[in-house]
């Protein structure tokens, strides 16, 4: 049983949802992101780290800011895993890198995955790897215990939905609409469908929802149409954004965001 | 043999691939199969065909140069798709997506462009089959660039400018691609050069591919002969594959990809992808890129905004390791030489793209690497009204 696996049964036994928080490592500095991540770590079940690219296709304007913040700020895979290290001297709470392919590809995958285990790392996203192209992606990762979590969109088709989830382990990343990442006013219905359709087709793994999800109604609704876990980016990047002059403050008001996040992850 | 046998399972060798998020997987596939499907179909040749001769001016002519052929001492061709209607091979492409998005039921075309040439093609076709039309193209681009901004937008096309990354054509791509994640079910992504995820870089050289196809016929007519060597630019790749294609199972034909040196590859202001790049995945596909020591993509530079770009066709890629195709730089210096050059000699006005692989011919010359009994075609890829102003600044200061 991987880290993962294990904080979804315990949440599962307590009758909770697992709250996933994403932060840009190295945003607005390296040297804030480990008191970041630890501040978050008090509520969020998992942490995502996401690696800094130049491109990053599937995010949205939150979230290209953020990267490129870090990547002024001198931000490198290397660093990432020495934050990784960091972060794992003062929590147990599974920490899963989110990170475009070419750097990763460019590091090295096996030299990646290798470092990733070492320095305390659970799992990887790379939201612009599909399963066709990620055979040594999930090879290397299972030699090193590393979950490998994929994404599933609302145009997946079915038979699609179950070959992603072959391939996919922790848990699966359900797109929740059709776009990039950043926060919305209202959640979109197609994530019920889709939670249904994993669910169905394989009890095992956990799906979490995420794209859009930015207030403690979307984690209930979420929460209610059937999820196991939520994943909140944008929404708190932007906090780290708007406070990025004044840490202290920045600090303070994540602990009151993902506090409110966290609890409407728990069912009455 | 070569030709009919690539991609295989959408690769050349190892470059290709579908890079992209999940969300896009479905949108590829349903392109893929429409492409195989009416691609051999009666129809939809014809009806393309209409097209490329009444509308776009095909075949576009294989004009001698005899006075640059006098001065440089080689029999220098030019393949004239700065004839073809919107000032460049762009249209050629453009056509046959926008007759295959109409037949999948698409209702919207976006478009990246560098240059313009692609967005204001993608406009014209928006316009001949009434589709709505959006744009994205960087600022710098726009700046360069704004004859063809206003163009876009005489055409009835929406022209979105992208202040993100570097300004140009990368990062005009990257919210090409986001607008299409968001909006794939009602939208087609007319992809301008053989870049992008698989189906796009067999789908677009397809399209491009009658430029060599004429060029082979035209050539055999003027000289009754195959060329010593075919020349053309290199950005994404789109004009050079065109050209080179059906050229490429004869063996001695040379064929020279020409990639913007910019300010040379020492001052790391240049473009040159496959010359001094390395591999990894951009925009969907696994090619030769700029890149830095942590896969991060790097800026580019060209005095040519179409071929500013950090990545290039994953079919290159493998023509370059096959070494089928030579791939060589020209500065902005020799290309500004160049363009003086056709305009002086032989009164056109050349893209500035395009001028980059005349360019070439004048150095194969200047090198005697190149003979007056050898016949050289240049694949003028467009012409140069676009780039006046940049031409005016470059010559004055």
């Amino acid at each position: 049983m991987s880290r993962i696996s294990d904080t979804f049964s315990d949440l599962e036994r307590s009758g909770e949802c697992a709250f996933i928080a994403y932060i840009m490592a190295g945003d607005p500095d390296p040297s804030l992101t480990p008191s970041i991540a630890k501040a978050i770590a008090q509520y969020a079940d998992i942490i995502e780290l996401g690696i800094p690219f130049s491109d990053p296709i599937a995010d949205g304007k939150t979230i290209q800011a953020a990267a490129e913040r870090a990547l002024r700020a001198g931000m490198t895979p290397q660093q990432t895993f020495e934050i990784i290290s960091e972060i794992r001297k003062e929590t147990d709470t599974p920490i899963v890198v989110m990170g475009y392919y070419n750097p990763i590809l460019h590091f090295g995958v096996e030299r990646f995955m290798k470092k990733l285990a070492e320095c305390g790392g659970d799992g990887i996203i790379i939201p612009d790897l599909p399963m066709e192209e990620a055979d040594e992606v999930v090879r290397y990762a299972k030699e090193n215990g590393i979950n490998t979590i994929f994404l599933i969109a609302p145009t997946t088709p079915e038979d699609r939905i179950e070959k992603i989830c072959a391939c996919s382990s922790g848990f699966v990343y359900l797109v929740s609409l059709l776009g990039v990442t950043g926060a919305r006013e209202a959640i979109s219905g197609v994530a019920k469908t889709l939670i249904r359709s994993v669910v169905e087709k394989r009890p095992d793994i956990p799906p979490a929802v995420g794209f859009g999800i930015s207030k403690p109604e979307h984690v209930r609704e979420i929460i209610a149409d059937g999820a196991k876990g939520v994943i909140v980016g944008s929404a708190i990047v932007r906090l780290i954004a708007e406070h990025k002059d004044e840490p202290e403050k920045m600090i303070s008001a994540l602990e009151e965001f993902c506090a409110e996040l966290k609890a409407a992850t728990r069912k009455k | 043999m070569y030709i009919g046998k690539y991609p295989k399972a959408g690769k050349f060798g190892e470059y290709g691939g579908q890079y992209v998020p999940e969300v896009l997987m479905h949108a590829l596939k349903e392109l893929e199969e429409a492409y195989l499907r009416y691609k051999g179909d009666e129809k939809f040749k014809e009806e393309l065909d209409y097209y490329l001769r009444t509308f776009a001016g095909r075949p576009t002519p294989l004009y001698f140069c005899s006075r640059l052929s006098d001065l440089l001492g080689t029999k220098l061709y030019l393949k004239r798709e700065d004839l073809v209607h919107g000032g460049a091979h762009k249209l050629n492409n453009a056509i046959g997506q926008a007759l295959l998005a109409k037949r999948m039921g698409k209702s919207r075309l976006i478009a990246e462009t560098g240059a313009g040439q692609h967005g204001l093609a993608t406009a014209i076709v928006g316009a001949l089959f009434d589709l709505q039309t959006e744009i994205y193209m960087g600022d710098e681009d726009i700046e360069r660039q704004r004859l063809n901004v206003f163009r876009m937008e005489l055409m009835g096309a929406e022209v979105h400018p992208v202040g993100s990354g570097s300004r140009t054509l990368k990062d005009a791509i990257n919210e090409a691609i986001r607008d299409w994640v968001t909006n794939v079910q009602d939208t087609h992504y007319l992809l301008g050069s053989v870049v992008g995820p698989h189906p796009y870089p067999m789908m677009v050289r397809d399209f491009q591919r009658v430029v060599g196809l004429e060029t082979k016929r035209q050539v055999l007519e003027a000289e009754g002969r195959l060329p010593d060597a075919l020349v053309a630019c290199v950005g994404g790749g789109s004009n050079s594959i065109g050209m080179f294609y059906d050229f490429l199972d004869d063996e001695d034909v040379a064929l020279y990809g020409v990639e913007a040196g910019g300010e040379g590859i020492a001052s790391n202001r240049h473009s040159a992808t496959l010359c001094a790049g390395s591999k990894g995945v951009l925009h969907g596909t696994y090619s030769y890129l700029l890149q830095d020591e942590d896969g991060q993509i790097l800026p580019t530079h060209s005095v040519a905004p179409g071929l500013d770009y950090s990545g290039v066709g994953p079919e290159h890629a493998f023509l370059k390791d096959m070494g089928r195709v030579t791939y060589d730089i020209v500065t902005d210096v020799e290309t500004l030489h160049a363009f003086e050059l056709l305009c002086k000699y032989e009164g056109i006005l050349p893209a500035l793209e395009s001028a980059h692989a005349l360019a070439y011919v004048k150095r194969l010359a200047d090198e005697n690497r190149i003979g007056k009994k050898d016949c050289v075609v240049v694949c003028l890829s467009g012409r140069g009204d676009k780039d006046v102003e940049i031409i005016e600044r470059a010559l004055t200061t």
